[in-house]
């Protein structure tokens, strides 16, 4: 499969590395080239300064290609407005979504996007394992 | 009118003026306390504290109610959201954005927002009607129609100047719609000789635009 990742912060990095692993064809984007410091030495994947959200830098990484596409950058509106510029303009089959508000992700899910919201997901981890005793 | 406008930049404070002096009534959010301090001082319960792209936000300040939301921070995509949030969420009938990148104005549409407004593109079309280049002038763009409204002055070495409607062949994708020529108006006919300096006015589509370029020999 071939993936393009937006965002290599801890969770874009540690994405790119555990897909590029299972023998995926990986492109991470970042408008940092110091954030790429932080995948795996061994990444034999392909990295792409520039901004997630022009059309250009996706094109370069080959969204045209990808059969999926992840937005793990920390802005919540920035993901939303990549990813479905993947979905609606370079009809990406499969388009994966972070959003830390649990009320936009809520939003965003009702639009038909496939949403992840880790401050929703954490809480509820966090609150179980307190709960278990 | 109920007006929400988001983002409190100079965009944000001369546009909630402006209507405020229509007499419409207007509600600016900005997140930023500094900001927000700055513009209390001159528009007081107009503006509120607060970040637009929070549904919880939109719905303290009765998004529901609004007629219109427009979004004009400098950042397309809180831009998008905004509109995006207060047309799925609060059923708001207009929403109209900024795009500070021209590039997204189309993607803007598709997304579904009813109108963008492009300063960048703007100014670029401003400067450039001023420029004495031999270029098509975009002056309005028919979103729905697909069609745009252009504008040239008719250089003196165009293979057109000269020739009668009738004499040259012009694109069927454009129109030309009106002929100014020393401050007379002039509707085209076939007959209607094109000179040198004549203002002209088309309507086309995109392929039609080409045309007509490549038809009045005029340069990029």
């Amino acid at each position: 499969m071939k993936i393009v990742i937006l965002g290599c912060g801890r969770v874009g990095a540690a994405l790119a590395t555990m897909m590029d692993r299972a023998g995926h064809d990986v492109s991470v984007i970042d408008y940092s080239s110091d954030s790429f410091q932080r995948l795996s030495p061994d990444f034999s994947g392909e990295t792409y300064v520039g901004n997630g959200v022009d059309e250009e830098v996706l094109i370069r990484a080959g969204i045209k290609e990808a059969d999926a596409f992840a937005a793990v950058t920390n802005g919540d509106n920035r993901n939303i407005m990549a990813s479905q510029i993947a979905r609606e303009i370079f009809k990406v089959k499969k388009v994966v979504c972070r959003i830390y508000d649990p009320l936009r992700e809520e939003i965003y899910q009702e639009l038909g996007l496939e949403t992840i919201c880790p401050t929703k997901v954490g809480a509820r981890l966090i609150f179980e394992a307190i709960e278990r005793k | 009118m109920y007006i929400i406008i988001g983002g409190g930049g100079d965009v944000g404070y001369y546009l909630t003026k402006g209507l405020l002096n229509h007499g419409h009534e207007v509600l600016l959010l900005e997140k930023n306390a500094t900001r927000f301090s700055a513009l209390n001082e001159e528009l007081g319960q107009a503006v509120v504290r607060g970040d637009a792209c929070e549904a919880r936000t939109m719905e303290e300040v009765g998004a529901s109610r609004a007629d219109v939301v427009i979004a004009v921070t400098g950042e397309d995509e809180d831009n998008l959201v905004i509109c995006q949030v207060a047309k799925k969420r609060f059923k708001v009938g207009r929403t109209i954005a900024r795009v500070n990148n021209p590039k997204h104005a189309e993607i803007f549409q598709k997304l579904g927002i009813d109108i963008t407004v492009s300063p960048t593109k703007s100014i670029l079309s401003l400067i450039e009607a001023e420029l004495p280049t031999f270029r098509f002038i975009q002056l309005m763009t028919l979103k729905n129609a697909g069609l745009e409204i252009v504008e040239l002055r008719v250089p003196a070495e165009s293979p057109v100047a000269g020739k009668a409607l009738r004499e040259i062949h012009l694109p069927r994708s454009g129109n030309l719609v009106l002929i100014i020529r020393n401050k007379q108006n002039i509707t085209p006919t076939a007959d209607t000789q094109i000179l040198p300096n004549d203002d002209v006015f088309a309507l086309v589509n995109r392929e039609g635009e080409e045309e007509l370029r490549r038809v009045f020999g005029t340069i990029e």
